[in-house]
C-alpha cells in the first residue's frame, strides 16, 4: 500500500486544487443538485401519491433510470450545453429526480388507508391530510429516496470530472493523465469515504425526524390490555 | 442512427465486449449470493452482518471502486479484471439481500412437507427452497443486470472497453451522434437482457402459471 502516501502528504490537502477545496466543491455540487431535485420531486411525488394519478409513470421512470448510462448523459449534455457547470448540473438533477420521486410517491401511496380515513373522519381536509398524516407517515420512504439519490449524485459527480468540473473526481481523472496512481487511489478512497459518511449522516437524520412509532424502536413495549375474569381491564 | 450503420463492425465488437464485462459479474455474483443469502438466513447475527456488509459495499461509488480495487486484489490498475471484480461486488451486494428475502419467504409448511417426505437439507435447499425463491431472485437479478450494463460504461473514463468507449470517443471528437447512439445501444441492451431474464424466470417456474390460471378460473383448492 505504498499508494497511501499521497493521502498523508500535507501539501496535497491545501492549496487552490488541494483535497479540501475539491471536497468542498464535491459537497457543493451535491447539495445544489439535491436542493433543485428535491424542489422538483418532493411536491410532484407527494401530489402523485396523494391523487394516485401517474403512478405507473413514476415507477417506470425510476426503473428506466437504472439503465441510463450516466457517462453518456454527461457527455451528451456537455456537447449540447458546452463547458461549465450547467451541463453536469442538469445531468445530476436528471439522475436525482427519479429515486426522489419514486420514494415520495411510494411513501404517500403506501400510507395505511385506514389511517387516512380516520383523519378524514376527524374532519381533516385534503391539504391537512397530506401535511399532518400522509407526509409524516411517508417519511421513512421519502428519506430512503433522498439517501439513494444522494449516493447516486456523489457517485456521478465524480464521473463528471471527466467533462471538466471540479470535485474529488479530478484526482482520478488528472491522476490518470499524469500517471499519478497515488492521487487516483487517494481520490477514490476519499470519494468512497464521502459516500459512506453522507449515508451515515442521512441515516442519523432519518432516526431524528421519523416518528418513533414508525421505526419499531418506540421504547419498551407496553403490555397489551387483557380482560380478566370479572370484566375489569388490567395490564398483564 | 446513420453513425451505427457506418461503424457496424466497431459497434458489434464494443457490444460483445460490453456484454462480457457486464454479464460475467452478474453470473459470478449470483453464484456467490446464493450460499451467502442462505447463510444470512441461518441466524439473526449472520443476517445483520451479511446485510450490513452488503449495504456498505453498495454505497461505494463505482468509479472509486474501479480505481482502488487493484492495490487490494493485486492487479494492474487498468486490468479489465478490475471491472469484473468491482461489478461482481455490486451484484453480490444487491443479490445477497434478494436471495435472503426470497428464501425466507418460502412458506414453512412447504419446507416441512419436504422434510417429511425425506428430503435431506442440501437436497431440500436445491430442489425445494431455491426453486420456490426464483420469482423473488429473478426480480433482484433484473435490477442487478440492468445496473451492471449501465455501470460498465463508467469504466471507460479510465480506459476500459465496452460501449462506454462511444461516450469517450464522442466526447474527444465532439460527435453527439456517437454519444446518442451509445446511450440508445446501452438502453436497448438493458431492455433485451431484462426481457430475457423475465422469460427465463417464467420458464424455470412453470408452477406459477398453473397457480395463476387456477386462481383466475376459481378451480382447484
Amino acid at each position: 500500500m505504498t499508494y497511501l502516501g499521497w493521502l498523508f502528504t500535507g501539501e496535497n490537502w491545501t492549496g487552490p486544487d488541494g483535497i479540501l477545496v475539491r471536497l468542498a466543491e464535491h459537497l457543493g455540487y451535491t447539495a445544489l443538485t439535491m436542493l433543485i431535485a428535491m424542489a422538483i420531486a418532493l411536491p410532484l411525488g407527494a401530489w402523485i401519491g396523494h391523487t394516485g394519478r401517474g403512478g405507473v409513470i413514476v415507477v417506470g421512470l425510476a426503473n428506466a433510470l437504472r439503465a441510463l448510462p450516466t457517462l453518456g448523459l454527461l457527455v451528451l449534455l456537455f456537447l449540447l450545453v458546452g463547458l461549465g457547470l450547467l451541463g453536469p448540473l442538469i445531468a445530476l438533477v436528471i439522475i436525482a429526480v427519479p429515486p426522489l420521486l419514486a420514494g415520495t410517491y411510494a411513501g404517500v401511496r403506501n400510507v395505511d388507508p385506514a389511517v387516512v380515513d380516520a383523519a378524514r373522519g376527524m374532519g381533516m381536509r385534503g391539504p391537512e391530510v397530506l401535511w399532518k398524516v400522509e407526509l409524516p407517515n411517508a417519511l421513512p420512504l421519502i428519506v430512503g429516496g433522498v439517501r439513494s439519490a444522494t449516493l447516486q449524485v456523489i457517485s456521478t459527480a465524480t464521473v463528471a470530472a471527466y467533462v471538466g468540473i471540479g470535485g474529488l473526481g479530478r484526482f482520478i481523472i488528472d491522476g490518470l493523465g499524469q500517471r499519478d496512481f497515488g492521487a487516483m487511489i487517494g481520490g477514490s478512497i476519499l470519494v468512497a469515504a464521502l459516500a459512506v459518511v453522507a449515508d451515515l449522516v442521512l441515516g442519523g437524520l432519518q432516526r431524528l425526524i421519523v416518528s418513533p412509532g414508525l421505526q419499531q424502536r418506540a421504547g419498551p413495549k407496553r403490555p397489551p390490555l387483557r380482560l380478566v375474569r370479572g370484566g375489569e381491564a388490567s395490564a398483564a | 442512427m446513420d453513425w451505427v450503420f457506418h461503424n457496424s463492425a466497431l459497434v458489434l465488437e464494443l457490444t460483445r465486449e460490453h456484454l462480457v464485462l457486464s454479464l460475467v459479474p452478474v453470473l459470478i455474483g449470483l453464484l456467490l449470493a446464493i450460499p451467502l443469502g442462505w447463510l444470512a438466513n441461518r441466524r439473526p447475527w449472520s443476517r445483520t452482518l451479511t446485510l450490513n456488509a452488503a449495504g456498505f459495499l453498495y454505497t461505494l461509488p463505482s468509479l472509486a471502486l474501479f480505481v482502488f480495487l487493484p492495490p487490494i486484489i493485486g492487479t494492474r490498475i487498468l486490468d479489465p479484471v478490475n471491472v469484473i471484480v468491482a461489478l461482481t461486488v455490486y451484484v453480490l451486494a444487491l443479490l445477497v439481500r434478494t436471495v435472503a428475502d426470497g428464501l425466507s419467504a418460502v412458506p414453512h409448511r412447504i419446507v416441512d412437507s419436504a422434510t417429511a417426505m425425506g428430503y435431506r437439507p442440501v437436497r431440500r435447499f436445491l430442489a425445494v427452497e431455491l426453486p420456490m425463491a426464483i420469482p423473488v431472485i429473478t426480480a433482484g437479478l433484473r435490477v442487478a443486470a440492468v445496473s451492471a450494463i449501465s455501470l460498465v460504461t463508467v469504466g471507460s473514463v479510465i480506459g476500459f472497453g465496452g460501449l462506454g468507449k462511444m461516450f469517450t470517443e464522442g466526447f474527444q471528437r465532439e460527435i453527439p451522434q456517437q454519444t446518442i447512439a451509445g446511450i440508445v445501444l446501452v438502453l436497448l441492451l438493458a431492455l433485451v437482457v431484462d426481457g430475457l431474464l423475465v422469460l427465463l424466470g417464467r420458464l424455470l417456474t412453470p408452477w406459477e402459471r398453473v397457480q395463476h390460471r387456477r386462481s383466475r378460473t376459481g378451480a382447484g383448492r
